[in-house]
């Protein structure tokens, strides 16, 4: 069997984050920090994409994580990073909950859609509540840990390092998760549901579980580009945002627990450097990378690994 | 087709936005306004159709083969660049003419003067309706193209070109697309964004209906169209949402849409 170096690629990019952080420049790191959020929502849709689900609608907890982070704010001067991680992961997991008894049935473009038109309900309902600023959103407060306000040469370098810490616990988690029997159900039920019923398991109850997770990740995802960001907007429960997040997990490829994140740093680096080049015409340059991707590589990003490897031997 | 096309949202802006601009050219010269309404339709199709030539050609054709998710996410991307393409032609100024939809003039229901246009509007809706079905139906031609849908290997194995059938298929359905916003390009004005907007409403259409079902399709419009103005009229703060509201009830009750086909269980 091939031995599995994920936890050590995990640890080890994390340790080497931590001594490098500070003599980053304060823009990478925000794109960094960024990057992680995108990663954690995208490592969630990684795990319904496996189950061979596509949620159009991975924005909606995206958005609800983001909130409650900004709600913790605003109305009970909560601003700790991980207060506000745990919330939105937690809120966004007992929604995913219950509208899970609904979802857990559905496959194909119907799982999408149905998750759209969820999310899209959250974007009207944001854009017409006044007091969370309707279209406007709202500002969030500045970050701190644990009571403490790092200064601010270091906020950034606070964020990302716990933005990181949470990332990689994340993907060791999922990472483990894959491996149990209910993880592992993830491809049968991709191949064949009716079979993985005859064996016993309960397909409903496997992507219900997994519905769940991607839902708190996305969350988690949603608190910490809130802080990182400092400002929220309903414009995160939009489509469109989801479509970003899909973008993102298929670029990376489903291979890897590590993908997504890689995914979301490349994804960002695109985004601006589209940004840069041609101002105007950005969502060009994205939709050409995005097209040529899909035809050229099928299996993401994160094939070219496997292909390099395939050579060395 | 079993292709869910995001890019249909961007041939109904580019539909809207050749038609604006032709138009409004048209009337500028001082040409004769009521034949306005063939160069409405005429720039919308010579317009859009060789971008959905090129498309199909070009992109699409390689991508048939894999899963229906892959070529959404490929419309998906063609989508953000033709968005991208439109502004780069039309510019981002709105452009507007009311002409077409003013010359009509208006006529009286019930003591409420409304406008004749939309009630052309609603006869051409079932005009191209019906000429859909009986192609589909009536034809050789549209009955080898349910048959090309059902199972593309049998298909070809019979003999019929099926790539042929595929980009007739993919031409038609995004001129559609185009004409629908030629028609909508008078009552409204046409801006960036367009696309955004119509496209998602029009799956939650085909959604309530029952993917690949065009009594499905033309029922969707209804339910969402009435329960639109209803909103509008009765609750304007659930306008923006009550669309998806609809749509998650309906999937809900019925998984597959209203007039669902019965789907063969694969064991």
């Amino acid at each position: 069997m091939k031995r599995d170096r994920t936890v050590a690629l995990v640890l080890g990019s994390f340790v080497l984050l931590a001594i490098a952080g500070p003599w980053l420049p304060q823009w990478a790191m925000f794109i960094m920090t960024v990057a992680f959020a995108r990663g954690l929502v995208a490592l969630g849709l990684l795990l319904l994409l496996r189950t061979g689900l596509v949620s159009f609608g991975q924005a909606l907890f995206y958005c609800l994580g983001a909130y409650s982070a900004g709600a913790l704010g605003r109305f009970f001067g909560i601003s700790d990073i991980f207060v506000e991680m745990l919330v939105g992961g937690a809120v966004a997991a007992a929604i995913a909950l219950v509208l899970g008894f609904l979802l857990a049935r559905y496959r194909g473009i119907f799982f999408g859609l149905l998750s759209l038109a969820l999310s899209m309900i959250l974007y009207g309902l944001l854009v017409k509540t006044e007091a969370l600023g309707s279209t406007d959103g709202f500002n969030i407060l500045p970050s701190t840990l644990f009571g403490a306000r790092p200064g601010p040469d270091w906020v950034r370098y606070t964020v990302l390092l716990s933005a990181a810490g949470v990332a990689s616990v994340a993907a060791l988690l999922v990472h483990r998760y894959l491996q149990t029997p209910l993880g592992r159900l993830a491809p049968a039920i991709k191949d064949n549901e009716i079979r993985v019923e005859y064996m016993g398991a309960s397909a409903r109850h496997a992507v219900h579980v997994k519905y769940v997770i991607a839902a708190a990740l996305a969350g988690i995802g949603g608190a910490l580009a809130a802080t990182t960001v400092g400002h929220i907007d309903p414009e995160m429960a939009y489509w469109t945002t989801s479509g970003e997040f899909i973008f993102i997990a298929i670029l990376a490829g489903t291979g890897n627990v590590i993908a997504p994140f890689v995914g979301a740093l490349i994804y960002g680096a695109i985004h601006t450097m589209a940004y840069d080049v041609s101002p105007n015409t950005w969502q060009m340059s994205l939709g050409a990378a995005l097209l040529a991707l899909i035809v050229f590589l099928p299996e993401g990003l994160w094939s070219i690994a496997g292909r390099l490897r395939a050579q060395w031997r | 087709m079993k292709i869910v096309n995001v890019t249909h949202g961007s041939f109904y802006a580019i539909g809207a936005y050749a038609a604006a601009s032709l138009t409004a050219a048209w009337l500028a010269r001082g040409y004769p306004p009521m034949l306005s309404y063939v160069v409405l339709v005429v720039a919308a199709i010579v317009v859009a159709a060789p971008f959905a030539l090129f498309i199909e050609r070009a992109i699409l054709r390689y991508l048939y083969a894999r899963d229906e998710v892959v070529i959404l996410l490929a419309t998906y991307a063609l989508f953000l660049i033709l968005e991208d393409v439109v502004k780069l032609i039309w510019g981002v100024n709105p452009y507007y003419i009311a002409q077409p939809y003013a010359l009509l003039g208006s006529f009286q229901v019930a003591g409420m003067a409304y406008p004749t246009y939309n009630l052309v509007l609603v006869a051409a809706a079932i005009f191209f309706g019906g000429g859909l079905a009986w192609l589909l139906h009536g034809t050789r031609a549209g009955k080898l193209l349910v048959a090309v849908i059902h199972d593309p290997e049998v298909s070809r194995a019979m003999g019929v070109n099926v790539g042929r059938y595929y980009l007739a298929t993919f031409v038609l359905g995004s001129l559609l697309a185009a004409l629908a916003g030629a028609f909508t390009a008078p009552t409204v004005s046409v801006v960036p964004g367009l696309g955004v907007e119509v496209i998602v409403l029009s799956f939650a259409v085909v959604v309530i209906g029952g993917l690949g079902s065009l009594p499905g399709a033309a029922l969707g419009a209804v339910i969402v169209g009435v329960v639109r103005s209803l909103s509008v009229h009765y609750l304007p703060q659930v306008e923006l949402f009550v669309i998806y509201f609809v749509m998650a009830a309906v999937l809900a009750l019925r998984p597959r849409g209203l007039f669902s086909l019965a789907e063969p269980r694969k064991i």
